[in-house]
């Protein structure tokens, strides 16, 4: 009982960190999934929503609530900039849109740098939360707990829109056959447009929100990138030929976010220094199983993002 | 002889004897710089052969090219201390690269286009975080010397100075890739850019396109191993800031300058991305990676538009159109539907 006791902890932590990871990479899978974008700047749109948050943060309530309104308007804007950066690009020409994000991600963080100095930023919280409470025995962060739970509405939030508004179908609808959108009048372009600019918003509240668990410094966008990716090649990229392939549900996606926020934080606590040996080996298994599962039925089309549509 | 053929000689013959005679030109550390450079430029060949040649955008090369240089570091640390031979590091940078390449195939082989970009960027840098978390073994972020010295085959002295380490990876990288040339004017290289322009096509007429795809991802492991022992023998240090993000994305910039599958071209636009680079950084210290993004803003512009221009080489992705579609912004081609 002592022994397992010692990792409710660890394995609290990494359902945060895990639902942190999905309000990150939900953004990623929508520029993926719709707009058929590799966004390398998402880290950096991270950083923004993160920076912001820090900076107009004091430690009261109503700075509070203005970073954490401000934070994913600026992201919004800078994911906007990005799809304006990528207008003359062709849809097709994958190589140069990850250069040409990457290229923004440099200068994006060189500018943070400039802006911010080259130091972790302090991130202050209301006192109230800046506290630990006593959960079950032990003592946790409190503003983790407030976490759990916003991230918990956010989820659930987003969910509802995808599922349920008029916007989230024009998303599953673009993801799932772009041309058919295009005839039907939705102008390619404002459709990335509007992706580009909510995921921005998406990684934009992830920053502000996860100020205090990865606070912002020079070393949040690689981190957070490298791990929203991990969640969105876990999450439901079938490694079919076709490069719009399907983009996985929100609730595959949580799945991932946590598993890897798991991994992350449980995995390093039972075994140290394991942890990217343990993300390797999911996406292996993940990937291996699915393009198995792929070629042994004799439905070879199927989809989860038309499957879902119809539901 | 035609002028063109001629003047691609004249080209030719002119870089080698540049090449050979560059490391008396300049003083050692420069000699040890253009190593460096090279064996990058091995590594952004092997990007080109899955990039621009397979059609097969990676940036996770740095995975094999990091693996291979940790097993030759270490090889050259606990199994020949006293001084390793440059043949048996090279054979063992290849083995490792490939067998890194194969045992990730599962996850790269199924994807193309932009979730390939993906998952190999995700591949490279877990290798870069292992490499640095692994401390009893990869010696963490302090990295590993090798102080051994190298002689490129049994019998004949040790490479003593920068100069001579040069000479010896512009052998190696020579024969690596006029090997490789060679390869690719063969029936190998008519297959590889068969499925880079349509993959279905290929199938149709018979061949296996998942063979094809390991083949190639197996060839560039090897050759990024190759320039991973290379690093070793060259620099005689190894450690993970060498395999990170921005190096893969560098790779990548050299390979799309070099121009579409030129294997040469991949070096020449290696040498030049990181010339620019070191450049930068020297005259405007602190604002270098603010004019290097620039630089990538800029070149994926100027590459991009290139595809449209008939006539002009495209870049790998921007695949040849239809007349009929040729403007239309809306149409893209039709991926096939079918897994692999």
């Amino acid at each position: 009982m002592l022994r397992l006791d010692a990792y409710v902890i660890p394995a609290l932590d990494g359902v945060v960190y895990g639902l942190l990871l999905f309000v990150v990479a939900a953004g990623l899978v929508l520029c993926f999934g719709v707009a058929d974008i590799l966004n390398l700047a998402h880290g950096t749109l991270y950083a923004v929503g993160a920076y912001t948050a820090a900076a107009l943060w004091n430690g009261g309530w109503p700075a509070l609530l203005v970073g954490l309104a401000v934070a994913p308007v600026a992201a919004g804007a800078a994911g906007a900039a990005v799809a304006g950066l990528l207008a003359p690009v062709a849809r097709r020409d994958h190589l140069a849109q990850a250069l040409l994000t990457f290229g923004v991600a440099l200068a994006g963080g060189s500018l943070l740098v400039a802006a911010f100095g080259p130091d972790d930023l302090p991130v202050r919280v209301p006192a109230a939360l800046a506290g630990t409470v006593e959960v079950a025995g032990h003592r946790y962060s409190a503003y983790r707990l407030v976490f759990l739970v916003a991230g918990t509405a956010l989820a659930v939030l987003l969910h509802a829109v995808v599922a349920r508004t008029r916007a989230g179908m024009l998303v599953r609808a673009a993801a799932d056959d772009a041309e058919m959108v295009a005839a039907l009048g939705f102008s390619p372009a404002r459709v990335r447009l509007g992706v580009l600019a909510s995921a921005g918003a998406l990684a934009g509240l992830g920053g502000a929100l996860g100020a205090p668990i990865i606070g912002p410094g020079p070393g949040a966008a690689p981190t957070v990138l490298l791990l929203s990716l991990v969640v969105v090649v876990l999450g439901g990229t079938a490694g079919s030929a076709g490069s719009a392939g399907s983009v996985g549900s929100v609730g595959r996606t949580l799945v991932a976010a946590l598993a890897v926020g798991e991994i992350q934080s449980l995995g390093v606590a039972l075994a140290p220094g394991a942890a990217p040996f343990l993300l390797f080996g999911a996406m292996a298994v993940v990937l291996a199983g699915r393009s198995l599962a792929k070629s042994a039925g004799p439905i070879r089309t199927w989809r989860p993002a038309r499957a879902w549509l119809r539901t | 002889m035609s002028a063109h053929s001629r003047l691609r000689i004249t080209v030719g013959v002119l870089a080698a004897v540049a090449a050979v005679a560059a490391p008396w030109l300049v003083d050692a550390y420069g000699a040890a710089l253009l190593a460096r450079t090279l064996v990058l430029g091995l590594v952004a060949v092997s990007v080109t052969l899955l990039t621009g040649v397979a059609g097969l955008p990676t940036l996770g090369q740095t995975g094999p090219f990091a693996a291979a240089a940790y097993a030759c570091a270490l090889l050259g640390l606990h199994v020949s201390p006293a001084g390793s031979i440059g043949v048996v590091q090279l054979l063992a940078g290849a083995t490792v690269g490939a067998l890194f390449a194969l045992l990730t195939s599962p996850l790269v082989v199924p994807a193309r286009g932009v979730v390939l970009l993906m998952i190999t960027l995700a591949i490279g840098e877990l290798v870069t975080i292992a490499a640095g978390r692994w401390r009893p073994v990869t010696g963490g972020t302090d990295g590993l010397t090798v102080f051994a010295e190298t002689r490129p085959v049994w019998g004949l002295p040790p490479l003593a100075d920068d100069r001579a380490r040069y000479l010896y990876a512009l052998a190696v990288v020579a024969v690596v890739v006029g090997g490789l040339f060679l390869a690719l004017r063969g029936p190998a290289g008519l297959l590889l850019r068969a499925r880079r322009d349509d993959e279905q096509r290929l199938r149709a007429s018979g061949h296996g396109a998942a063979g094809l795809v390991l083949a190639a991802f197996v060839a560039a492991g090897a050759i990024a191993g190759v320039a991973g022992s290379l690093l070793v023998t060259t620099q005689q240090y190894v450690s993970p800031a060498e395999f990170g993000f921005d190096v893969a994305t560098l790779l990548l910039l050299g390979a799309v300058i070099g121009g579409t599958g030129s294997l040469g071209g991949a070096i020449v636009g290696t040498a030049v991305v990181l010339g620019a680079r070191d450049w930068l950084s020297g005259i405007l210290p602190g604002r270098a990676p603010l004019l290097l993004g620039l630089v990538f803003v800029g070149a994926a512009y100027a590459f991009a538009r290139r595809g449209a221009e008939p006539g002009l080489p495209s870049l790998p992705l921007a695949r040849p159109r239809g007349p009929r579609f040729a403007r239309s912004r809306l149409w893209r081609r039709r991926e096939p539907r079918t897994a692999s």
